[in-house]
């Protein structure tokens, strides 16, 4: 009689099309643990099955690329024999049904893919989306993710120096943890997964395995319904102590010559890093479950293998090394086991106390999973508004709702409960364009940023998938870093449904145009598709991680206005579709008006690249006292940030035209910087030479916003206006977004 | 002069003040692991922030029963200065080497920003390089710093003078507005009876040159070299 019955394929998040391809590929019908490790393997979030044919068009090469996608994370050269190792991964549902734990594990996920490639983290990032502010569920979610954060980040010793978070009604049953790593390496010391020698020893390191997680990755990929909190005992609890102990212990290991191979152990666990170790190396692995050690007793070998217990690595060492690796695991208290060997049979045999209880071939599993070409509609709105179609209110009354609103409110709230100062090199904290660390014993330093319009990738998802890339790409610019490379973490509801998998062939689309045209290659990523619950999807969030170099960090910029009398110089042009800005898709429309309609301002990037490149250019120079780049809220937005910086005020003259449109209009490809009065015709005359659209603003100084020489609100009141709503809606004292439809 | 940063499993700032110690006095520290008992002459032990052995129990409550503390006490004891910076203060109260407790934050969050605080007391190695009421700025990283003491307990360091360091207003003002994390009487740092041993939740260590955004930190590493030189 059959053990397997449909349901128990079904239990498994398996089609019966895919049983019937694994019947065809085992010539046997598979064991339990066996049928869970074709589960874990074939689910979306390990197997990229809806999107790889995608994701294969995206730009990954550039001469300073080491490795890219593939592999735990992305390796880029950044010169001096350094290298940077990074990457972005969600950890969504998780954090939906246990916000501080799915948030922490989160952390400690994407630090292992780091630290597993040889790399000492040196920086932690997160793009967080939240639902409606008013939403009952949203206060808790926002309060758990932010301490699980923290909480993992902190103890760990791994400074967090920015990040971004948006709220939407979108993400109300379906929140985004999106959490970024950086570490550095020597160039010449990348370690990499792929199994070599038959006969070494597989080693297990770190934490103790138990019943925590398992079947976590089939959750990541379905959809969330009303019973989906009873999941909870599938989100894996994170140690962070273990986390910090198993990295000092890999990378001492890591300074000897013993490891041949390493793998975190991360979604899926034991198989999958077992399962990708053999597959790489074209060999096959033979495991003896019992060595594994364990943190309860009764446990199954289909438990070890799918269990998701956090804090564990996998290596395949050189022979005779094992006693070297397990002193050092030792020493520093952590679990160590040799629980296996390589073998030339391109199989892997499972074994029980002597029994064989699994054997299933590595490459027909690995390789032959399935790949799907879902049907897709790509649903673009390509109508803007003209600046008379949308009506205008006091500029000042404008100023103060955006800035007190939930998407532009000041995120000190959050990032004061992130350590982002250990390690000792945080040169640029949170709250800036992007984040910067110095390179360590150096004067170099690395800028690191996470972006997304979602409002935008919704409406148009090409322009959305462009604009997220160019984004991205401008934040590192405007601090003068060299923009490198990128890392994508792909948010997206149901791909089966044909509007949802064009949103993701659009933002592919868009996004390759975006790296090939600023030479922003993706060198790793994530995608967490199926965040609908109850058939409601999210925004689509194509969040971007990126990173750049700073060859000087005496030569560098920062948000803030540095003294009155600044002159204040605007690159890039300000159009609109009829001229004088654009108002669609902005945060003005929806927030001061309450509509959320059009197309989103369309990228140039040909403008761009000439833009951006000629801000870097001054700021190496050093003729730039303050930058920052205009997007969400539009240039007066921009001004009102660098006010609040430095406590500095301004006064500006706009353009004649529609003056909301001017002031609060998304036109992209544009940065405010100052500079000294004496530098101003020269910079003028050296953009418009380099065909840069420019002009002089005005100028900094006085207490107060003045804009065409009415006095608006004082610095002190847009600070306290933007610093009052995130603690206020925490503490409960806001229960409406102030000015929110 | 010889220094010495103890490294418990889960500390993580250990490098961070061997840099200071290094760039500031010119030396190199001993990094010494938490289960040493063959400690070398030393001038001056630095206990260093993070979440020693996971911070789990209690802050600072195991690391203070671990092989190498015996040895700290005993060098303590003989005068040698001991230096205990956020977990590390927190380590030496549990260690009974300073008097108090840490407790959790008073609004129960994990705090990072710069604070400033008054200089209490110049009257020791560790801040002879600063003015008295001089106000500094530091950052915090904490979220058990709450110090708390009973009230005889405070009557004594308050009239002994062991209070180093109290939050304040960048005005050097000190009132509960100032006061980050329900600290009693804003104690940010104290000092043993004797001003040997000082521990404080404040990070010296991050502030000591202008990419880090200030050098605030820079005296009290110059003192102490001066002191123990």
């Amino acid at each position: 009689m059959s053990q397997i019955t449909a349901e128990i394929v079904a239990q498994h998040g398996l089609t019966q099309d895919e049983y019937k391809l694994v019947l065809d590929i085992m010539g046997r019908e598979p064991n339990l643990t066996e049928l869970g490790i074709f589960s874990v393997m074939w689910s979306e979030h390990c197997s990229y099955k809806s999107s790889k044919k995608w994701l294969k068009t995206l730009p990954t090469k550039a001469p300073w690329v080491i490795c890219g996608p593939g592999e735990n994370a992305g390796v880029v050269d950044i010169g001096e024999g350094l290298a940077a190792i990074f990457k972005m991964e969600s950890h969504n549902h998780p954090s939906f049904i246990e916000p501080y734990q799915g948030a922490a594990t989160g952390v400690g996920g994407i630090l292992r893919d780091v630290f597993t490639m040889g790399a000492r983290p040196i920086a932690n990032m997160n793009a967080l989306r939240f639902g409606d502010p008013s939403h009952p569920k949203t206060r808790h979610l926002v309060a758990g993710v932010v301490a699980g954060i923290g909480g993992y980040g902190n103890c760990v010793g791994v400074p967090t120096i920015g990040g971004e978070t948006n709220f939407h009604k979108s993400y109300n049953g379906n929140i985004l943890v999106n959490a970024m790593t950086v570490g550095i390496a020597e160039a010449d010391k990348i370690f990499y997964s792929a199994a070599a020698g038959v006969g070494n020893p597989v080693v297990y390191a770190g934490s103790k395995t138990g019943r925590d997680g398992i079947h976590g990755a089939t959750m990541a990929s379905a959809e969330f319904d009303e019973k989906s909190e009873e999941k909870r005992p599938t989100v894996q609890v994170g140690d962070p102590f273990t986390e910090k102990l198993l990295i000092e212990a890999c990378l001492e290991l890591m300074a000897t010559d013993a490891i041949v191979a390493i793998q975190d152990m991360g979604a899926a666990g034991l198989t999958s890093s077992s399962f990708e170790m053999a597959s790489k190396g074209g060999l096959g692995v033979e495991l003896e479950l019992d060595r594994v050690p364990m943190r309860e007793t009764g446990m199954t070998p289909y438990e070890l293998m799918l269990s998701e217990s956090q804090e564990r690595m996998l290596m395949v060492l050189k022979p005779g090394k094992e006693d070297l690796a397990r002193s050092i695991f030792e020493k520093w208290e952590l679990d160590f086991a040799v629980i296996g060997h390589l073998t030339d049979s391109g199989r892997m045999v499972l074994k029980w106390h002597g029994e064989v209880v699994g054997d299933l071939p590595i490459d027909p599993l690995a390789m032959a999973s399935p790949e799907y070409d879902r049907p897709y509609e790509i649903v673009r709105e390509t109508r803007g508004l003209r600046a008379n179609e949308v009506p205008e209110v006091p500029w000042q009354d404008a100023l103060t709702t955006l800035v007190g609103c939930p998407d532009l409110a000041s995120r000190r709230w959050i990032w004061e409960q992130y350590d982002h100062m250990v390690m000792g090199d945080t040169v640029v904290r949170p709250g800036g364009d992007a984040g910067v660390v110095r390179l360590h014993g150096s004067n170099r330093g690395l800028a690191v940023t996470t972006d997304c319009t979602p409002r935008y990738v919704e409406a148009d998802p090409v322009e959305g998938g462009r604009q997220a890339v160019t984004e991205a790409w401008r934040n590192l610019t405007a601090v003068g870093a060299r923009p490198l490379a990128i890392t994508d973490n792909m948010n997206f509801g149901n791909p089966e449904k044909p509007v949802i998998m064009g949103q993701f062939v659009g933002a592919c689309q868009g996004m390759a145009e975006a790296c090939v045209a600023l030479e922003f290659p993706v060198v790793s990523g994530n995608v967490s598709l199926y965040n609908e619950t109850q058939g409601q999807p999210i925004m689509p969030t194509p969040a971007i991680g990126a990173i750049g170099l700073i060859d000087n960090l005496d030569r560098m910029a920062t948000v803030p206005f540095k003294a009155a009398d600044d002159v204040i110089v605007v690159l890039g042009e300000t159009l609109g579709e009829r001229g004088g800005g654009w108002l669609a898709q902005s945060l003005y429309l929806r927030e001061v008006l309450g509509r959320e309609e059009g197309a989103p301002p369309p990228v140039d990037l040909a403008h761009e690249r000439k833009v951006g490149d000629y801000v870097r250019a001054l700021i190496g120079a050093g003729r730039v006292t303050a930058c920052h780049d205009i997007s969400d809220g539009g240039l007066l937005i921009a001004l009102a940030e660098m006010a609040m910086g430095s406590g500095i005020g301004f006064d500006i003259k706009t353009d004649p035209g529609p003056r909301h449109a001017y002031l609060f209009g998304e036109d992209q490809g544009r940065y405010i910087v100052t500079v000294k009065d004496g530098d101003v015709a020269d910079i003028v005359a050296q953009a418009e030479e380099s065909g840069v659209p420019v002009r002089v603003l005005g100028s900094t100084g006085g207490d107060a916003v003045v804009v065409d020489g009415v006095t608006g609100p004082t610095v002190a009141e847009l600070r306290r206006i933007n610093e009052a709503w995130m603690p206020g809606y925490m503490a409960g004292e806001v229960v409406e977004p102030a000015g929110a439809p | 002069m010889k220094a010495a940063v103890i490294v418990f499993p889960g500390s993580n700032c250990d490098r961070d003040v061997a840099v200071a110690v290094e760039r500031v006095m010119g030396v190199k520290p001993l990094m010494l692991w938490h289960r040493e008992t063959a400690v070398p002459d030393l001038d001056l032990i630095i206990v260093p922030g993070g979440f020693s052995y996971g911070d789990y129990l209690r802050s600072g409550a195991m690391a203070a029963h671990s092989p190498v503390m015996r040895e700290v006490k005993a060098r303590a004891d003989a005068g040698v200065r001991v230096l205990g910076i956020c977990n590390g203060f927190q380590i030496l109260t549990e260690a009974g080497l300073l008097p108090g407790a840490l407790m959790r934050n008073r609004d129960l969050k994990f705090i990072c920003r710069d604070v400033h605080l008054t200089v209490e007391s110049t009257d020791s190695d560790f801040t002879r390089g600063y003015r008295r009421g001089q106000v500094v700025r530091y950052p915090v990283a904490h979220h058990d710093g709450n110090f708390f003491a009973d009230e005889q307990t405070l009557a004594r360091i308050e009239g002994e003078g062991q209070v180093a360091f109290r939050y304040a207003h960048p005005d050097g003002r000190v009132d509960e507005a100032s006061n980050i994390n329900g600290s009693r009487n804003n104690i940010a740092g104290v000092f043993n009876d004797r001003r040997t041993v000082l521990g404080l939740m404040p990070h010296p260590e991050r502030l000591i040159d202008d990419h880090l955004g200030g050098t605030d930190g820079v005296p009290m590493f110059k003192s102490l070299l001066e002191a123990l030189s």
